[in-house]
């Protein structure tokens, strides 16, 4: 007997598999279940009145993010007409169900992929569920995490199980070093822009190569995040000691005796040598500039440096109209009348810091309207902490609540029509940002520059004068 | 969930190609913090005279008195494409309706509806009964009869047979392997004791 090598995708799921249930689909083992207001409550009333109880609410977490406010001194209401109804109902329904809130007013409280790793929820080796599709996230902790509808979170809820079709496996291989400059959401628009935004389809993509060991659990939290505008089923990266160092400690990691069996079994999780992948991919890092997207697909994607590309398809062309822009047009320099630093892409403190370090001791363009909004409320007070509120406040951005604000238009607050705002965030589709509203994702250090130099622009130029 | 055995109805046309899930509950509509509260919000785009408005238009086949009280829809090809939003299935089935009938389904809308005790059935062409006139779908015998005494068969896979004739929904589903859901936690409690909280 030939003994075949397992992916860390495999391994995972071989260790949480319950039952076959034929046809590639396998009712599989849910150790976290993270909900926020604006699907969570839903699932939570929606179980609730079909008389179900939660089955293990001790590994159930909820937040506030999507439709709070992110005004200094904010309550429940909500720019949103029907927003609060969403707070209150998420709050008494998790109260109900026993789990626990991170509430307006917690420390806790924030983005829910920002906060999971920062409370230590989710672990290498686990299955996480949440109702929201950038849970991808979270596989840059060596967990397997990805998004679900809404009726899957009640499953999940109730049985501590979901039936799941089986993914296929893709390696993605991010050889050599990042140049200077290039950043992890770089390296991510790179991949879309090069692969497509339907480049890794229905695949649960590992991340691997040197570049990618070379990160940070934030960056390859950014890298991992922008997984499923590559249309993935989810994201994950093997967990190493990068992961165990930053897992230590945290509120709900495990402790003593439960850390060091938890981090012998981590260890083993790596894909074996000879493990298979459905697809591989890989790239050399070198190759990675600073990114600007262009377009209304996270793939329509250019080196800073560059120029809008013709438009071969009639995506293209309606992409081109609705931003504004034509082919050929260079995209640094393009005026720009708002900038956003924040979101569960790039809202953490390494975040704040690099878009800090720009900021500091000059100030945004007259005609820019900049927000930094940090990913957490732990993230806000860290950055407080070291000074950097000023230094966001001195260049005149404004300093917000935690929470996913101007990511996306929850039916509230939002850019204007037509204006062209630079985002750390991960989604520049039509109208993502507010009604007509014309994002384009960069880095958080090339929303910095850009605010200053009030349209787009090189933070590696900026930081040379 | 109500059991699924025999239906008879009369069914509602609306043949079109590629109906999406925005047009079958069109993202303006879902600003309830529930899954309930949606059957108004069903094809308003084409089923009222203004945007966000509620006066009914009276060519909408749904709006005419004759499908007043239909629970079988008839569409086109790719029925309930883009968004994978339940909400579709959700409108659907608060609306009343039990089952589609069309040439084929987009894969996620169709686990939607026999998730929401909505029988999707693949039939090409689909069965267009004189306007009006009643079909009886048995789940069992997985055939459609119209009035005339016509009969067609249909696929179904065991498991979506299972629910909706049970009146199960995914959860039930599951729920009858409680069991050996909860040995298995026991064992992995014991082999992982530090992903338990
Ligand atoms: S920050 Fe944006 S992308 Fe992230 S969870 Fe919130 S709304 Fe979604």
């Amino acid at each position: 007997m030939t003994t075949v090598g397992r992916t860390i995708f495999e391994k995972i799921w071989d260790r949480h598999l319950v039952a076959d249930l034929g046809g590639g689909t396998g009712l599989v083992l849910i150790d976290r279940v993270l909900l926020h207001e604006r699907t969570g409550g839903v699932a939570l009333e929606s179980l609730a009145a079909a008389g179900r109880a939660v089955n293990a609410p001790t590994q159930a977490f909820a937040t506030m993010d999507h439709i709070v406010d992110t005004l200094p001194g904010r309550t429940d209401r909500t720019i949103m007409p029907t927003g609060t109804a969403f707070i209150t109902a998420t709050r008494q329904a998790a109260k109900a169900a026993g789990i626990t809130l991170f509430d307006l007013g917690d420390a806790r409280q924030g983005i829910v992929h920002v906060i999971s790793p920062e409370q230590g929820i989710v672990l290498p080796g686990l299955t996480l569920v949440c109702p929201d599709s950038h849970t991808c996230s979270q596989g840059a902790l060596g967990a397997l995490a990805w998004g679900i509808g809404s009726t899957e979170a009640e499953h999940a809820l109730a049985t501590s199980t979901l039936r799941v079709m089986r993914p296929k496996m893709m390696r993605v291989t991010v050889n050599g070093q990042l140049a200077h400059g290039a950043t992890p959401k770089d390296l991510a628009l790179h991949l879309l822009a090069r692969f497509g935004s339907a480049g890794a389809k229905g695949h649960i993509v590992e991340y691997a190569g040197e570049a990618v060991r070379a990160l940070d659990v934030e960056g390859r939290l950014t890298l991992c995040n922008m997984a499923t505008e590559f249309s993935a089923f989810s994201a994950i990266v093997a967990p190493d000691e990068t992961v165990f160092d930053y897992l230590r400690g945290r509120p709900f990691a495990p402790a003593g005796d439960a850390w060091d069996c938890a981090v012998v079994e981590w260890r083993l999780l790596a894909s074996d040598e000879d493990a298979a992948f459905d697809a591989e991919l890989a790239i050399d890092a070198g190759d990675v500039r600073p990114m600007v997207t262009w377009g209304t697909s996270p793939q329509q994607a250019v080196p800073l440096m560059g120029q809008v590309p013709p438009g071969t398809s009639e995506a293209d062309a309606r992409a081109l109209e609705y931003m504004g822009l034509h082919a050929g047009a260079r995209t640094l320099g393009q005026p720009i009348d708002a900038a956003f630093i924040g979101s569960c892409t790039n809202g953490r403190l390494s975040d704040l810091r690099r878009a800090a370090a720009i900021l500091r001791g000059r100030h945004v363009a007259p005609h820019v309207r900049a927000i930094c909004v940090p990913g957490s409320t732990s993230v806000r007070a860290a950055a407080e902490a070291e000074g950097l509120h000023r230094v966001f406040l001195d260049a005149g951005f404004e300093w917000r609540e935690a929470g996913c604000s101007m990511c996306f238009f929850a039916g509230g607050e939002s850019f204007g029509s037509q204006e062209r705002v630079i985002t750390s965030t991960n989604r520049n589709f039509e109208s993502r940002q507010g009604p007509g509203t014309r994002s384009h994702l960069a880095s958080p250090e090339t929303v910095a520059a850009s605010a200053v130099a009030g349209c787009i622009a090189d933070p590696t130029v900026l930081e040379s004068l | 969930m109500e059991q699924f055995t025999t239906l008879t109805s009369v069914a509602v046309p609306l043949i079109r190609d590629n109906i999406d899930t925005d047009a079958i509950i069109p993202s303006r509509e879902m600003t309830s913090v529930s899954k309930t509260g949606l059957a108004d919000g069903l094809f308003a785009g084409w089923r009222y005279t203004m945007i966000g408005g509620r006066d009914p238009d009276p060519d909408f086949v749904l709006n005419q008195p004759a499908y007043a009280n239909a629970r079988i829809l008839l569409g086109g090809a790719n029925f309930g494409c883009g968004s994978s939003r339940e909400h579709a299935a959700w409108a659907l089935a608060e609306y009343g309706i039990r089952a589609i009938v069309a040439p084929s389904f987009n894969p996620i809308f169709r686990g939607n509806c026999v998730r929401n005790g909505i029988l999707p059935i693949a039939i090409d062409p689909v069965p267009l009964a004189a306007a009006a006139q009643p079909l009886t779908i048995m789940l069992k015998d997985q055939v459609v009869v119209d009035v005339a005494g016509a009969v067609w068969s249909f696929e179904i896979d065991e498991e979506a047979k299972a629910m909706l004739g049970g009146g199960l929904d995914g959860i039930d589903l599951t729920l009858l392997r409680r069991d050996a859901i909860e040995a298995f936690r026991d064992a992995d409690r014991v082999a992982r004791p530090w992903a338990y909280l």
